[in-house]
């Protein structure tokens, strides 16, 4: 059988791969990710190992980025912390994913009644002040992992749902649909086999700008001590250490290394997003 | 005749107090090709769509395989779609740009599921050997197609689910005039092939003589006229067939005759004229066309027509 061509993923992807700024992104966040995941390979320090001979160590030779008031290797933690804010950050948009498309494919493939009640749904949720919100929410459901992730989810969904049901509205009166339709194809058939490969790009661009601010969201959360809970690391609670004036100004490393490789990151994950979305405009290959 | 393959009756389609069509009955027979025509907005589309519940039907029934198509549930309409299968006009939009014509061609066999992936694969084959496309074809995008090769993929779509009825609307509108006559020879051979029942779509008249057994004249969603078509285009009854035959443009100057072409355009279907909707642009009006609507009335075996004056010479 002959080989399939090249289909409009393989011509956005090869337009992704002639972009320099998302391949600088994806330099970056790459090696960043293989660290973060295998660091128990080469790193001897447990992010909860207690070194009480080095306490507020500057980065040395035994400790390459210093340690913590208690003597935990602040390296250690970056990578356990980055384990905590990316699997955050990859659960919550997921998430985001899957209520926001459902809501938006149902507003606009679902009667007028449908799309009137996931509409309105949208509007509330997006009425909330986000800061008062995630307050409230944490407050309520409480920290950790698993409430974090719901928190964030539910802040972020109703933009996607907006953006999926626009296009999805649009895709409906292709012809290609009302073929489909002449077909004798059911909602769930429309959803999945064309809704969701004509809305896939502005998903993915979505997915990974969001996870950029997701990382943020838990971060911030976490800095005020309503995220992930000490004594887990995320890269959030790491610079909540810097709340202490002593931390800030003599303890640089302790606060400025997850600062640092959070700006990184987040700044990674945006020229990559920024490149799938020049890749998925159909104009972009034209100038 | 009681044996129809399709009854329509009275169809009707409205939008809020604009009624794009309306009154619309006619046959359709197995292996007969009927021929809609009409001007841009004079809804042909409409009436196809809404055959086919593509859009919903205000009114009216349409009888096939002892079902109403316009008022069935939609889970029971779903088996009977197969049988009724349409072409679309532009061939652009009628393919999705992310599916190989493999995909596009087995959808419906998956939709209606039918046969395990190797049987829908084969009869994707066979359909694309109907429209005289390469095999290799299978596994390339819809974009690495011409238009009227793009057409050819969209009739063998239809095919695949091996109809009984096949609803072309416009289907050679969109294509070079060189492609146009390759295509239209392909749905011919088809149709008789096949022994299919066809509604063709068109605006062109010289394509509808060619193709049609009967002719439908539609004026502002009303029929005008309906008749086998070497009668229409020898004695064509209703004046607005005879302006449209009129307009043909006749390559032998010795054949052209004197010629009524009409004036203005065709009236908004949110102020439609009262009784007969073309008084306004009918050459033969009288006081009595704004009073009265024509019925539609059978003036000989098989021909009707929808025009209050029966004294104008033949």
């Amino acid at each position: 059988m002959a080989a399939r061509s090249q289909g409009p993923m393989r011509r956005a992807l090869g337009r992704f791969a002639s972009n320099p700024a998302a391949l600088a992104g994806l330099a970056i966040l790459l090696p960043l990710l293989l660290a973060v995941i295998a660091y128990p390979l080469w790193l001897h320090f447990g992010p909860n190992d207690v070194d009480l001979m080095a306490r507020n160590a500057p980065p040395g030779a035994a400790h390459w980025l210093g340690t913590d008031g208690v003597g935990r290797d602040v390296l250690a933690r970056l990578m356990q912390g980055g384990r905590t804010s990316l699997l955050v950050a990859v659960l919550s948009v997921s998430l985001s994913l899957a209520i926001g498309f459902v809501v938006g494919a149902l507003a606009a493939f679902g009667d007028r009644w449908a799309d009137s009640i996931a509409m309105r749904c949208v509007d509330l949720a997006m009425t909330l002040p986000p800061v008062i919100l995630l307050l409230v929410l944490a407050s309520i459901i409480g920290t950790g992992i698993g409430p974090t992730v719901w928190v964030i989810a539910l802040l972020s969904w109703p933009v996607l749902a907006r953006m999926v049901r626009a296009r999805l509205l649009e895709v409906r009166e292709r012809d290609f649909v009302i073929a489909a339709r002449g077909m004798g194809a059911g909602t769930l058939h429309l959803l999945f086999r064309h809704g969701l490969p004509n809305a896939i790009d502005i998903m993915v661009v979505y997915a990974t700008l969001q996870i950029a601010n997701a990382i943020l969201l838990e971060a911030g959360l976490s800095f005020l001590g309503l995220g992930i809970p000490p004594p887990a690391a995320s890269w959030g609670n790491m610079m909540n250490a810097a709340q202490s004036t002593v931390v800030l100004e003599q303890y640089v490393w302790q606060w400025m290394s997850p600062g640092a490789t959070l700006v990184l990151t987040v700044l990674a994950i945006n020229f990559i997003g920024d490149g799938l979305r020049d890749a998925f405009d159909p104009r972009s290959g034209l100038n | 005749m009681t044996d129809a393959l399709l009854q329509v009756r009275g169809l009707a389609k409205r939008y809020g107090p604009i009624t794009i069509v309306e009154n619309i009955s006619f046959d359709l027979h197995r292996g007969e090709v009927l021929g809609i025509v009409g001007e841009s907005g004079s809804g042909k589309t409409t009436i196809a769509r809404a055959l086919l519940r593509l859009i919903e039907p205000s009114a009216g029934s349409v009888q096939f395989a002892g079902q109403n198509l316009a008022t069935l549930p939609a889970r029971a309409l779903r088996p009977l779609r197969a049988r009724l299968q349409y072409v679309f006009q532009d061939p652009y939009s009628s393919l999705s740009p992310r599916m190989t014509v493999g995909e596009i061609l087995t959808e419906g066999l998956r939709i209606q599921g039918i046969g395990p992936q190797a049987a829908r694969l084969a009869r994707a084959r066979q359909a694309l050997a109907d429209v005289e496309l390469p095999d290799d074809a299978i596994n390339r995008y819809a974009h690495e197609f011409s238009g009227g090769q793009r057409q050819r993929i969209g009739i063998a779509r239809a095919l695949a689910l091996q109809p009984e009825v096949l609803v072309a609307d416009e289907p050679v509108s969109a294509l070079d005039v060189s492609i146009q006559a390759q295509v239209i020879n392909l749905l011919r051979g088809l149709q008789q092939r096949l022994g299919l029942a066809m509604l063709f779509i068109s605006h062109d008249l010289a394509v509808v003589e060619y193709l049609c057994d009967r002719v439908m004249v539609l004026y502002l969603g009303r029929i005008m006229e309906l008749a086998p078509s070497d009668r229409l285009y020898s004695q064509p009854a209703h004046p607005y067939t005879r302006a449209l035959l009129a307009a043909v443009p006749q390559p032998d100057p010795a054949r052209r005759g004197h010629r009524h072409l009409l004036a203005g355009d065709i009236p908004s279907a949110a102020a439609p004229p009262s009784g007969c909707v073309f008084r306004t642009r009918c050459p033969n009006a009288q006081p009595e066309c704004a009073a009265n609507v024509p019925s539609l009335r059978e003036i000989a075996p098989g021909h009707w027509k929808a025009c209050l004056r029966d004294d104008l010479p033949a």
